[in-house]
């Protein structure tokens, strides 16, 4: 790309024009490539969304390369409805959440389970809903594979983007009473820009796990139905058929490239732009950069075009509905307010209660207890590959991530390495694996495992690096100063210094190896099927056959195993590390 | 500003009470006040007596529990145009630039761009921060964002302006710098402000400022006393006028209104074992009684070059100073602070000896380490449960008093090594770790 010398001022006439600021500038020029582009594929791609099942019959997925940047453009268009989907959600349910105490009741424990069910168990149910929503059309599939992406990621955005609202600093938010802010104004003006970058993180890492669901979701089976979208992951399910190794390979690059683009033209250049969000107090010192973000901050034109949104903007700001009027607040509970809420309590509980007891009965119908031992029996044995899986992948990497971290050098140029691996689907890789099983002749039960933490062992590593660059160098030099070694240096000095860091990147990976778990422990290539003993077989075995009892024991078990497993061993680590081996 | 609208009280502050968890913790208690045009009123008072609360009751930020408040002869029943509130913390939006900062206000009223925007560069401008509309808050010194919080509350036109603290974030030369030129701004009257209220803890502060203080007391917090400022401005701190003032000020903040108070119970609120203690460290207390011990003090010590001389403001060094008159190392009386023989006794000890005496006037004057002391020694593995001692305090005090109260006890403690705690497990024990 070519980007002009800057004209000195008097230098002609034309210099003067670009000085008035209505010629485009050299930024204009790319900046409306890219704007231009975005938008003609999203026409393209969302009209293709509305074609019908027939269509879908007569022209199915094809291993042809060509179709291959299609292809990936729909992918990314789910991934992108999924995120505005969540992001809806989050602004909705988190907001009422945080407003209303009685909805902070329901809602707050409800994403707590939701976080722990298993996506992919999701699908069983959603594909037959949503097929039935749009008969005869594309749209119904397509709704339900981003649905499938929409429960990985919403959840932990509106948990963030509900903590950052408990937390809105006591002094802005009297600011904006004092000043009379209406909520409309208040939830833009201050809730929201506070809440951004704890949200945004969450986003981007929600669509790390993201990816990995849209290929899960892509090719879906559920009994008689078999839906094949069009799409990377589509493409990869009937390369797998085929037995074709040159186009998993194809599909391995697509998913690359396409990672890398959304990373570069969507997330790095948001991220830039939230670093203003950053709640701190003064500027800090390395700011993470976008040449994207760089060149739309440098356009000239397209600043200009954009001045009657900002202007729409403003006058949307205006808008009140509560007649310009904030009432003060009272420091004690009324008697009457207190009733409602044990009412509401009492309410909530009975609904609880009708649910459960629809969801036994529904089951007790078709299941019989052996059922239950089996589907129980399974999730002891997937609970123990998580354990172990982690237990392995934290002594592989938390050495190898505090090396690279104390490295800043080396960590620089990692750190993205393992980010882009951490978002990588996984799913991908498995025919390399399968293939490796069958050719050699090995216990699928111990070696399918692996393929669960597969991809998310790189949220331990990537958390490490951050945890051991961000680690002090006042208590670097103090314990080399004292000559503190070996495993005392360990145990003493850089164990306790990345811990925080360790619980966050381990949770992110014992949550994800359950839901790989569905994948990982029924894998195939071609007619050949490998299948380990496990709960995600279980469920992944039920959902093939449309086995809809069993799909719903297999998913409460495995949410009830997570909840306990984190409940149990993840929280508490957590608080402690919070409370007691926060460095700030 | 003319005689009758001088005589028409602006603000009026009738028996507000507030109160907190159902009334079991009470801040604010039978506080009557009047704001009249054309002044500008302090509220002085050591940090918890509830002055803060007061301030954002009048803003309409918070409800009364009890009584009422009048704005312009009409009730405040939420935050209303013609209040504006200057926060200690400054409070901008880090987020928006100091324009966008400063419109805010007048974005809330629904005010168009293009007014907003003329307003707010006035604004600025009068408050001396022109060229910086665009920065952001974190690219400004601390006194430069005040000048943002001021240039944002002027900007609403407000007949009142409520300041918390104002100058407390800043440093000293800053601070100085601020109060001369809203002084001069108010003087001249270029702003459009007919009284300012200001929250404060600094007496020279107050005095410098203000043409009426209202001292307020604590426990609940309430006015104890009002004192006139008739110099003229602008007033210099050296003039002995000034320092009579301040001096004054200083003892009537040390003496307890309602005299008789026994002198066991000393300054705190709540009487044994349910007194609430404030956390003061005990490096400080040491400190404090070395310097009095010294010279040129000799072992009695006026307050307030005292606190000159240690550059303590009053919150820093009241709790201090107290907590030696708790424990008899010293005695406050009429702004002067005199050591005791245990004091002395105290000052002219090594370590050990230093850690015995304090052991032995913990054990005789502060009842709640005497009571911790004998249920670890009455029980046979000499350990009780701080849990157990934070519930027993709360059924006097809130949960957050009995909280702090446990951690001053603890610090108190340690440094005596009359008992010990073990923070991980919450508990009291007799041993220390060897």
């Amino acid at each position: 790309m070519v980007f002009l010398p800057q004209d000195r001022p008097e230098q002609s006439a034309v210099a003067a024009f670009v000085r008035s600021r209505l010629l485009p500038n050299s930024y204009d020029v790319v900046a409306f490539a890219l704007v231009i582009a975005t938008i003609a594929l999203v026409l393209r791609g969302s009209h293709e969304m509305r074609a019908s099942l027939d269509a879908l019959q007569m022209a199915p997925v094809s291993l042809d390369i060509g179709h291959l940047p299609e292809y990936a453009l729909r992918t990314t268009l789910r991934m992108f409805a999924a995120i505005i989907a969540s992001l809806i959600f989050t602004f909705i349910v988190a907001t009422l959440a945080a407003k209303s105490k009685r909805a902070e009741l329901v809602i707050i424990p409800a994403l707590d389970i939701l976080q722990s069910v298993p996506v992919l168990g999701f699908l069983t149910f959603t594909v037959t809903f949503f097929i039935g929503l749009f008969p005869g059309s594309q749209l119904g599939a397509e709704c339900a594979s981003i649905f499938a992406i929409f429960t990985a990621q919403a959840w932990n955005m509106a948990f963030s983007f509900y903590q950052s609202l408990r937390t809105v600093p006591n002094d802005l938010d009297e600011v904006s009473r004092g000043y009379g802010l209406s909520a409309w104004q208040r939830f833009w003006k201050l809730e929201a820009p506070f809440a951004a970058p704890g949200l945004i993180w969450n986003t981007m890492m929600s669509m790390s796990g993201g990816w990995f669901f849209v290929v899960a979701s892509e090719a879906i089976t559920v009994g008689n139905t078999t839906v094949q979208l069009p799409g990377i992951g589509s493409y990869l399910a009937l390369a797998i058929d085929q037995k074709n190794f040159t186009a998993v390979a194809w599909a391995v690059l697509a998913m690359a490239v396409l990672i890398v683009l959304y990373d570069q033209l969507l997330f790095r250049p948001i991220v830039a732009w939230a670093e203003k969000f950053r709640f701190e107090q003064t500027a800090s010192q390395d700011k993470p950069r976008s040449w994207v973000y760089s060149i739309i901050t440098r356009t000239r034109l397209l600043k200009r075009l954009m001045i009657p949104f900002g202007w729409a903007w403003d006058r949307l700001m205006l808008i009140r509905l509560d007649g310009g009027r904030t009432r003060a607040r009272s420091a004690e509970v009324g008697r009457a307010s207190r009733v409602i809420d044990y009412l509401w309590l009492v309410l909530v509980l009975i609904l609880t209660a009708w649910g459960a007891w629809i969801a036994f009965d529904y089951m007790r119908q078709t299941l019989s207890w052996s059922d239950a031992k089996e589907a129980f029996g399974g999730g002891l044995v997937t609970l123990l590959r998580v354990v172990i899986l982690i237990a392995v992948a934290s002594v592989i990497w938390v050495p190898i991530g505090v090396w690279i971290g104390l490295r800043p050098a080396v960590a620089e140029r990692v750190q993205p390495l393992a980010q882009f691996l951490a978002a990588f689907p996984a799913n991908v890789l498995f025919p390399f694996a399968v293939v490796a099983i069958v050719a050699t002749g090995v216990s699928p039960n111990i070696w399918l495992s692996p393929l669960m933490v597969l991809g998310t062992q790189w949220y331990i590593l990537f958390n490490v690096i951050a945890g051991a660059t961000a680690f002090p160098t006042d208590l670097k030099e103090a314990a080399s100063v004292y000559q503190i070694r070996s495993w005392t240096w360990w145990r003493r000095v850089i164990l306790p210094g990345i811990f925080p860091y360790y619980v966050t990147g381990a949770i992110t990976a014992s949550g994800g190896s359950w839901n790989a778990s569905i994948v990982a422990e029924l894998a195939s290539w071609g007619d050949t099927k490998l299948e380990a003993y496990g709960l995600g077989a279980y469920i992944a075995k039920a959902t093939e056959a449309g086995d809809f009892p069993r799909v719903v024991l297999g998913i409460a078990v495995m949410s009830l195993f997570v909840t306990l497993f984190n409940r149990t061993l993840w929280r508490p680590l957590y608080v402690y590390a919070e409370r007691r081996l926060r460095l700030d | 500003m003319n005689i009758i609208a001088k005589d028409t009280p602006l603000v009026t502050v009738k028996g507000v009470k507030q109160s907190y968890n159902n009334g079991a913790s009470v801040v604010l208690d039978h506080v009557d006040l009047t704001l009249r045009p054309a002044e500008i009123v302090g509220l002085l008072g050591r940090s918890g007596s509830g002055k803060s609360t007061l301030l954002r009751t009048i803003a309409g930020l918070i409800r009364p529990t009890e009584g009422s408040v009048d704005f312009e002869g009409e009730p405040v029943t939420g935050p209303r145009s013609g209040i504006a509130v200057v926060f200690q913390s400054f409070a901008l939006f880090p987020w928006l630039t100091v324009l966008e900062n400063v419109e805010l206000g007048l974005e809330a009223q629904g005010v168009v761009p293009a007014e907003r925007r003329k307003r707010a560069i006035a604004a600025i401008d009068l408050i001396g921060l022109d060229g910086y509309e665009g920065a952001y808050p974190k690219e400004l010194s601390g006194g430069m964002r005040q000048r943002v919080g001021l240039a944002r509350a002027l900007v609403v036109h407000p007949k009142l302006l409520l300041m918390d603290e104002p100058f407390s974030a800043l440093d000293v030369l800053t601070a100085e710098t601020l109060r001369t030129d809203l002084l001069d701004l108010w003087c001249e009257g270029r702003m459009p402000i007919e009284a300012i209220l200001m929250v404060t803890h600094n007496i020279e502060e107050a005095v410098l400022m203000c043409d009426r203080i209202l001292i307020f007391g604590s426990n609940p917090g309430h006015v104890i006393g009002e004192i006139k400022v008739d110099m003229p401005q602008p007033r210099n701190r050296l003039d002995p006028a000034f320092r009579a003032l301040v001096e004054d000020i200083y003892s009537r903040m040390t003496t307890r209104t309602g005299a008789a108070v026994p002198a066991r119970e000393g300054l705190f609120p709540g009487t044994g074992i349910a007194m609430v203690l404030p956390r003061v460290s005990t490096n400080e207390l040491a400190g404090l009684i070395e310097t009095v011990a010294a010279k040129p003090y000799d072992g009695k010590a006026d307050l307030p070059p005292l606190a000159a001389d240690l550059r303590l403001d009053i919150d820093d060094l009241f709790p201090v100073a107290e907590t030696l008159q708790l424990l008899r190392f010293a005695e406050l009386e009429g702004g002067d602070l005199r050591l005791t023989a245990a004091g002395k006794r105290f000052a002219e000890s090594e370590v050990d000896e230093r850690k015995r005496v304090f052991a032995q006037q913990l054990a005789t004057y502060v009842p709640l380490a005497a009571h911790i002391r004998r249920i670890l020694d009455e029980r046979p593995s000499h350990k009780a449960p701080a849990r157990r001692f934070r519930d027993e305090l709360e059924d006097y005090m809130s949960e957050e008093y009995a909280e702090s109260t446990v951690k001053a006890i603890i610090s108190l403690a340690r440094y005596a090594e009359y008992f010990a705690y073990d923070e991980e497990a919450d508990l009291f024990t007799l041993e220390n770790p060897s």
